[in-house]
């Protein structure tokens, strides 16, 4: 693959791709029922301090 | 017996082979470097024949814990120490180098002492063996906590401890005697970056093992932040590394790279180092340790997911602006100023999401100087990275590149930012690492706080004022078409701002010396009796009920 060859795909498809990826990577946490997921999680590093 | 056999002839072996590369050697340092493995080849050799309990003789040295079978701490109380040691290291060595600025005659004039030495040597220290201890010890408490699972493979994960205090060493000497590659914050020679490829993708094993084998099925968000800080530190070592040894006796080799390719790849490299290593690295601790110390969940779980994919995507295109109008194309240039001012929103997401942690809970800034610590840390995480893009834009970049701004920009990043959380974090983690009822003194961590925070504001403003003057002087025509002034006029205008960063560094130090002190005498066991941060007003004399004169309203 020439250096031509190798920007042409990086400024069309390879772009097209990463946006694409990191649009559905910023939407996956909107999803519906990831609220409560959220909370188990972010609370989750508390549960060590109950049963030590 | 056979198996000690095995091994203890396995590092003899390795200690001959050092020998002969040094007996071998074209340059003098490559043959002290190779005299230093040697020493460190033979050091592990006899720790192997003896077959001591070492690790029990240094926790009594230590006087640490026993283990108790739940968490491997060991190796993070050696991080912290490790941590405070190259600290103190790094920060002299950084007083000592603003003062040559001021007064020239303090480079001794002795070649291994010279700003041009000693500079690396600072900046080294301070990133890669006080920040990356650092990171390593508390990634390990992180990763094991998070994770409810014992650190994976125990003795890969102190060869990674030793491996990376050995790659400090080489480094560190090698700066000293001229040994470098000439590329910022990747001045170590061909074969340390060799050594510390085998020790990074061993850290790399240690840590993705023991997510591998956790007991909670999700991975907390602090764990992404580590794992994209090692995977990436990884990526980018390797590839600005990449170079051809002149000889393989010697410490002297050539990048693969050349011209403007080269520095495009060392700032693709440098401006990720930023990135991946002070910023993802240091994030990480932000989330594990903020809300463990306010006791609160995070903000938004959700805004640090964000937080974390916005930063993996966008921070990669950074590194061009620190090439604007150079030879490197100016589409390129563009596209790295693009991608830095976009930067700004996750970077003011995660401080936002850093600092809303403390929501309902603020009162403990005045109450509690280990959250005081984490909220300036947090307020420096974001001046820094609305600074950063702002420097970024070509306009800007044209009066402050090369000029002092950028160091203090640094600075105010590193000292507020990540100095900030890093004394936090071990003062969180030294009572818990050496199980005592708290620290010896928290009025000594309100003395750290509030000299390492003026420190820091004299250090930052006396590099804007003498960058910006520095910048217009630079640039400054007269009527006939001529500069103004000379580059000695702008160094000796700068002198009295020259003064006044020592002084603010020298404050930083002073705190630093004093965290120090309080982390020993906690290690040793001691509690100071002192006055409480807070006091409950109350005034007997005024608690009771009116009698005598009072005469009810009518």
């Amino acid at each position: 693959m020439s250096y031509d060859e190798l920007r042409h795909f990086a400024d069309s498809w390879g772009l097209l791709g990463m946006t694409i990826v990191f649009l559905g990577l910023i939407a996956w946490p909107f999803r519906k029922g990831a609220r409560q997921h959220h909370e188990d999680a972010a609370n989750m590093i508390f549960k060590e301090d109950d049963n030590v | 017996m056979d198996g000690l056999v095995l091994k203890t002839g396995g590092w003899l072996g390795l200690a001959l082979l050092a020998l002969t590369m040094a007996v071998f050697a074209v340059d003098w340092p490559f043959a002290v470097h190779m005299t230093i493995v040697m020493i460190a080849c033979l050091l592990v050799m006899w720790f192997t024949m003896t077959r001591a309990d070492y690790a029990g003789y240094a926790r009594g040295i230590l006087k640490a814990p026993a283990d108790m079978g739940e968490y491997d701490d060991d190796i993070i109380r050696w991080g912290v120490i490790a941590t405070l040691f190259w600290g103190l290291a790094g920060m002299v060595a950084g007083v000592y180098i603003a003062s040559q600025l001021a007064f020239p005659a303090l480079n001794l004039n002795f070649e291994y002492t010279t700003f041009g030495r000693l500079r690396p040597l600072h900046t080294s220290a301070v990133i890669f063996a006080f920040g990356g201890n650092a990171l390593i010890a508390t990634s390990f408490y992180v990763v094991q906590r998070t994770c409810r699972a014992r650190l994976a493979f125990p003795k890969m994960a102190r060869f990674v401890f030793w491996g990376y205090q050995l790659f400090i060493v080489l480094a560190a000497t090698g700066y000293l005697m001229g040994v470098t590659e000439a590329k910022e914050y990747a001045e170590p020679e061909w074969y340390v970056d060799l050594w510390l490829t085998v020790v990074w993708l061993c850290y790399l094993a240690v840590f993705v093992g023991t997510i591998v084998r956790r007991k909670e099925p999700h991975i907390y968000v602090a764990n992404w932040f580590y794992l994209a800080f090692i995977i990436t530190v990884a990526m980018l070592h390797v590839v600005n590394n990449l170079s051809m040894p002149a000889s393989i006796f010697g410490s002297k080799s050539y990048s693969a790279f050349a011209g403007v390719q080269d520095a495009l790849t060392q700032w693709w490299y440098g401006h990720n180092a930023v990135g991946f290593f002070l910023t993802a690295g240091f994030l990480a601790m932000m989330y594990y340790f903020v809300p463990k110390q306010a006791e609160r969940p995070v903000y938004s779980y959700r805004l640090s997911i964000i937080h974390f994919w916005s930063l993996i995507f966008l921070y990669i295109w950074a590194g061009p602006h620190h090439l604007h109008y150079t030879a490197l194309p100016d589409w390129a240039q563009t596209l790295g100023m693009v991608f830095s001012i976009m930067l700004w929103m996750p970077s003011w997401g995660g401080m936002i999401n850093g600092l809303m942690t403390l929501n309902g809970a603020w009162d403990k800034i005045r109450t509690d100087p280990i959250i005081r610590m984490m909220v300036m840390a947090l307020a420096f995480y974001g001046m820094s990275t609305f600074e950063g893009p702002m420097m970024s834009i070509k306009w800007v970049n044209s009066l402050s590149h090369y000029t002092d701004w950028t160091v203090g920009h640094v600075h105010s990043g590193a000292l507020g930012w990540n100095g900030m959380i890093t004394f936090a974090c071990v003062y969180y983690l030294v009572p818990r690492l050496w199980s005592r009822p708290r620290l010896y003194s928290l009025r000594m961590v309100n003395w750290h706080f509030w000299l390492a925070t003026i420190g820091i504001v004299f250090y930052a403003s006396s590099m804007w004022v003498a960058g910006i003057m520095q910048g217009l002087m630079w640039r400054e025509y007269g009527a006939d078409g001529y500069l103004v002034y000379s580059f000695v006029e702008t160094v000796a205008a700068m002198h009295p701002m020259y003064l006044i960063r020592a002084a603010g560094g020298l404050m930083y130090l002073a705190g630093f010396v004093i965290m120090i002190v309080n982390v020993w005498a906690t290690i040793a066991g001691r509690v100071r009796e002192e006055k409480p941060m807070t006091e409950t007003p109350y005034n007997p004399a005024a608690d009771r009920p009116l009698v005598g004169t009072a005469v009810p309203a009518e």
